[in-house]
């Protein structure tokens, strides 16, 4: 008996959709490709918005950038929803893995009290600025056009949320347990002279109009200075001191650091090409913001690190800059 | 050992790791902050009292999702990999599906987007996470839908291009003009629009007869990512309600607004869902239940719940309900009637409805089928039969606010077309309703911007003065492969093809307008 | 007018345990079978409790495990460790 494979070999019509045959040729696309190209409205819009009137609601010029096409950025790690959630959900796993495991043994809280207490002043904390970067990204995802450019910073977004939680939940093992700590790590936010220059710089980034602008200035300058310091620096400090145990709490910011770096340098590569007027608008940007987060971690730095770190993790950011074309107005290479 | 730790209950926890990492700026003035708060008058007095309406913390959230795409993915492969698009009822059904992804995915992208920014614009950091988490699924069904007819796409027509589509096609418009009214509202608008009218009144009407349609036609890759998106649905839809019971117990004064709001947002989604109703009851092959009977449990039965519960709050049920409970009778019929005349400039094709498929349609719309529509369909089934496959040349007036071409019949007379008209500012505008006119006079500064595709052809901003040039060159329709008559069409000849099946003999001219044009 | 609370769910295997957990702890609750869905109702009130649902599938079960498999709901959420309750209240 033959299998008449032929009559029932359904022949395909095309390959993918017509958005990536222009772009790409008539070939099968990748799941990334077909869930962050051109999925967004570019014309006809119906009304202006009434929070912008100026603008039409997705709107090249909410930044002083200009690209021919924003789909030029895309993803090195090709996160879609889907890629993006399993990754996060392996991490994650690894991650519940350790908080049980401290929190069962009571690693944290048994951990000498000065220890205890220069983690809840110098560490905790930051889960206000990740707040800040959660809505910084947000803001980013609502206000950028392209599908590649929009998720990047919704996935941003979330992240930076997941982070303070974690962060939180480092406050939740410290004393007694309950609120407490957590309630005494916002005072410290809100009042220690060691957190003011982090929230000024943190409430300066929530006012900023301009989208791209505010990309750099959180996920490039801001970042760039703040995990390398609180994540390599502070952390190789506690574990010296006898807190070794935290580092498998921050082993995630640690592994998202160095992932997020990847599309954020990606990103600023492809907009920098584009034209000698981007090049130019960035670095005034960043000759703006470079100095000003370092300023914000001066005086945590004097206390949880030591300056020197602070300075060590400058000069890196300046190298990153440099390889990318751009100079650190604070550090000459 | 260990210290005996005190234990927060779920609900302090919770706003530990979410809302209590805010806190009080200084630096800069929270108006600053979050400028867009006030304008549209709604008076929130104190955003602690902002109940969450779910509880998943991002840890939480990943994992869950991941375990739902795992699943959701796994099928999409082995449907492919099935070459599962030959196991449906039926090839007219995958008309439906490019109703869905042309009209409805473009919708989740815009939601996905409006959601980022209200996750933003709140200075209520519960509400933000809440809109936060919604931005990002919408952005996942957006994704899966796509990936789920990604396959579709290789064996059929007219699903190649549908985000181009979205932004031009003229009935494609519905849609757009309706989420671009909601993003294009402040952040309190858009939420009482897309959280509380859509997602918990109406969503309902869109996803389960979508689903429980693609399980009765055999579609398994629609059925997947439908109900692995409604599993988000259950978080979107308690959003939905704790904002508007949220706004309504921060004060009194923004009592009157949300009923102004929810009485336009019902009929714009009601308008919007005729959409729907008609995919229910003319294009699925094997049908689940009739739109009057989704209406009734849906909308008359479930709303009826709501509504009553919120009437404490001094909220009445949305204005026009009762001429929208009249409509079901009528709106599939008169929509599918108007697509089937304007084929030529459609991404679908149409048909008249088979013998047994009237039949069944006579049982459920027993007052109005047989009187009122099944005649029109024995006409234009004559005509065919003759060689005259009718398609309407002239366009149609399309309403200024809902942007349906004027089709519907008035409530208490379904022999007479429905039509408003006032002028303002000395320019004439046409609406197909009450609903629709009330809405237009409320802002009509927003609505004399629509952009209404029969205006914009007929002034030359769709690529040319003719139909056949603008459905081929500004919508990226092939003309005679993507639109017109399904009977004869190659889509059709294709299916028959993998059925084995004999070619019946095509009524005779249908392939008049496939050549002609 | 019948106010009902409601839930549906996929027709899946995890329903199959919340549908006896849910039944047994609202003996009024009507369950309906529908293409590749069960929903349940109930006047004015439903309540899922983790302790039922625990018994019947042999483990520990979080509350948020059921948003999985959950396509609707009719009713305002009240969410704890302990329950998920959907109800009208007027």
């Amino acid at each position: 008996m033959s299998v008449e494979i032929k009559t029932n070999t359904a022949e395909t019509l095309r390959h993918t959709y017509g958005n990536l045959q222009r772009r790409f040729g008539d070939k099968p696309a990748s799941r990334y490709q077909e869930a962050s190209y051109d999925i967004e409205a570019t014309t006809n819009f119906h009304y202006r918005p009434l929070w912008d009137p100026q603008r039409q609601l997705n709107d090249p010029t909410r930044t002083a950038i200009r690209m021919t096409d924003w789909h030029a950025v895309t993803d090195p790690r090709q996160y879609f929803y889907g890629a993006y959630v399993q990754s996060r959900a392996r991490m994650q796993e690894t991650t519940e893995h350790a908080y049980g495991f401290c929190e069962k043994r009571g690693l944290m809280n048994r951990l000498p009290e000065a220890l205890q207490h220069k983690i809840l002043r110098c560490l905790v904390p930051l889960r206000h600025a990740e707040m800040g970067a959660n809505m910084n990204n947000s803001s980013i995802a609502g206000d950028c056009i392209a599908g590649t450019m929009t998720q990047l910073h919704i996935y941003q977004a979330m992240d930076r949320l997941g982070i303070g939680q974690y962060l939180s939940r480092i406050g939740l093992l410290l004393g007694e347990g309950g609120g407490a700590a957590l309630d005494q790590a916002k005072a410290y936010w809100m009042d220690d002279p060691i957190w003011q220059g982090l929230r000024r710089y943190v409430e300066d980034s929530l006012v900023i109009k301009d989208w791209f602008e505010l990309t750099l200035a959180q996920n490039l300058l801001l970042d760039g200075l703040t995990y390398p310091l609180m994540y390599q620096h502070l952390d190789r400090q506690l574990g010296e001191e006898g807190a070794g145990n935290l580092s498998m709490l921050t082993e995630f910011m640690r592994d998202w650091y160095a992932e997020s770096t990847r599309w954020v340098d990606a990103m600023l590569k492809v907009v920098l090409a584009e034209s000698d007027e981007n090049r130019a608008q960035v670095q005034a940007w960043v000759d703006v913001w470079e100095p000003r987060a370092y300023e914000a971690l001066l005086q945590l730095a004097e206390v949880a690190t030591g300056r020197d770190a602070l300075d060590e993790v400058r000069t890196a950011l300046a190298a990153r800059l440099h390889k990318s074309g751009l100079r650190s107005p604070g550090v000459a290479l | 050992m260990t210290m005996q730790k005190k234990k927060l209950g779920l609900k302090d926890k919770y706003r530990y790791l979410t809302r209590d990492m805010a806190w009080e700026p200084s630096y800069q003035k929270k108006a600053d902050i979050f400028p867009h708060e006030d304008f549209e008058g709604i008076k929130i007095t104190d955003w602690d009292k902002w109940e969450d309406p779910f509880r998943l913390t991002m840890d939480a959230y990943w994992k869950y999702q991941a375990e739902k795409e795992k699943k959701l993915y796994a099928i999409f492969d082995a449907f492919a990999q099935n070459n599962g698009h030959q196991n449906i009822s039926d090839a007219r059904y995958v008309n439906a599906l490019k109703l869905f992804l042309t009209g409805v995915s473009p919708l989740e992208y815009g939601a996905f987007q409006g959601y980022s920014r209200a996750g933003r614009q709140f200075s209520g950091a519960g509400a933000r996470v809440a809109c936060q988490m919604q931005a990002i699924d919408e952005l996942r069904h957006v994704q899966t839908q796509i990936h789920a007819m990604s396959h579709y796409n290789k064996h059929f027509n007219g699903l190649h291009d549908f985000a181009h589509m979205h932004d031009r096609v003229w009935f494609l418009s519905v849609p757009k003009s309706f989420f671009d009214d909601a993003r294009s509202a402040g952040p309190f608008e858009f939420l009482t629009a897309i959280s509380f009218s859509f997602e918990y009144v109406l969503t309902n009407l869109l996803f389960v007869p979508f689903m429980s349609g693609a399980a009765y036609n055999g579609d398994m890759a629609t059925v997947t990512f439908g109900f692995s998106a409604q599993s988000d649905e259950a978080r979107h839809m308690t959003l939905g309600l704790e904002v508007i019971k949220f706004m309504l117990e921060q004060h009194e004064d923004n009592v009157p607004i949300i009923q102004r709001w929810i009485d336009k947002w019902f009929w714009r989604g009601y308008r919007l869902l005729s959409l729907v109703g008609m995919m229910m009851d003319y294009m699925l092959p094997n049908k689940v239940m009739s739109w009057a009977e989704a209406w009734e449990v849906y909308y008359e039965q479930n709303g009826g719940a709501l509504f009553k519960d919120l009437e404490r709050y001094g909220i009445r049920p949305p204005k026009y309900q009762e001429q929208a409970n009249i409509g079901k009778q009528h709106i599939t019929h008169q929509i599918w009637a108007t697509f089937y005349q304007y084929s030529h400039a459609t991404n679908f094709h149409t048909w008249i409805p088979s013998e047994d498929e009237q039949q069944w349609l006579a049982e459920k719309y027993p007052d109005t089928f047989d009187k009122y529509y099944r005649p029109r369909f024995d006409h234009w089934q004559e005509q065919h039969a003759n060689g005259q496959r009718f398609y309407n040349s002239i366009l149609p007036q399309l309403c200024q606010v809902c942007q349906v071409p004027a089709l519907f019949t008035e409530p208490d007379d379904p022999t007479q077309l429905s039509h408003r008209q006032i002028v303002h500012e000395g320019e004439r505008y046409h609406f197909c309703s009450d609903g629709c006119c009330d809405i237009f006079q409320n802002e009509p500064e927003k609505y004399i911007q629509a952009w209404l595709p029969v205006h914009q052809i007929y002034q030359g901003n769709c690529g040319g003065g003719d139909v056949q040039t603008v459905v081929e060159k500004y919508y990226h329709l092939k003309n005679g492969q993507d639109n017109l008559e399904y009977v004869g069409s190659p889509e059709y000849l294709r299916w028959l093809a993998w059925k084995k099946l004999a070619t019946p003999q095509a009524p005779a001219g249908t392939g008049d307008r496939r050549d002609a044009a | 007018m019948k106010q009902l609370a409601f839930i549906v769910f996929q027709d899946n295997d995890n329903a199959r345990y919340l549908v006896d957990a849910i039944t047994e702890d609202n003996p009024r609750a009507e369950v309906q079978y529908q293409p590749a869905m069960i929903r349940i109702q109930a006047e004015k009130r439903l309540e899922i409790r983790r302790e039922t649902v625990e018994e019947k599938i042999g483990r520990e079960w979080d509350v948020q495990e059921m948003l999985i498999d959950v396509i609707s709901i009719g009713g305002n959420v009240t969410e704890d460790d302990d329950s998920f309750v959907l109800e009208w209240k007027n």
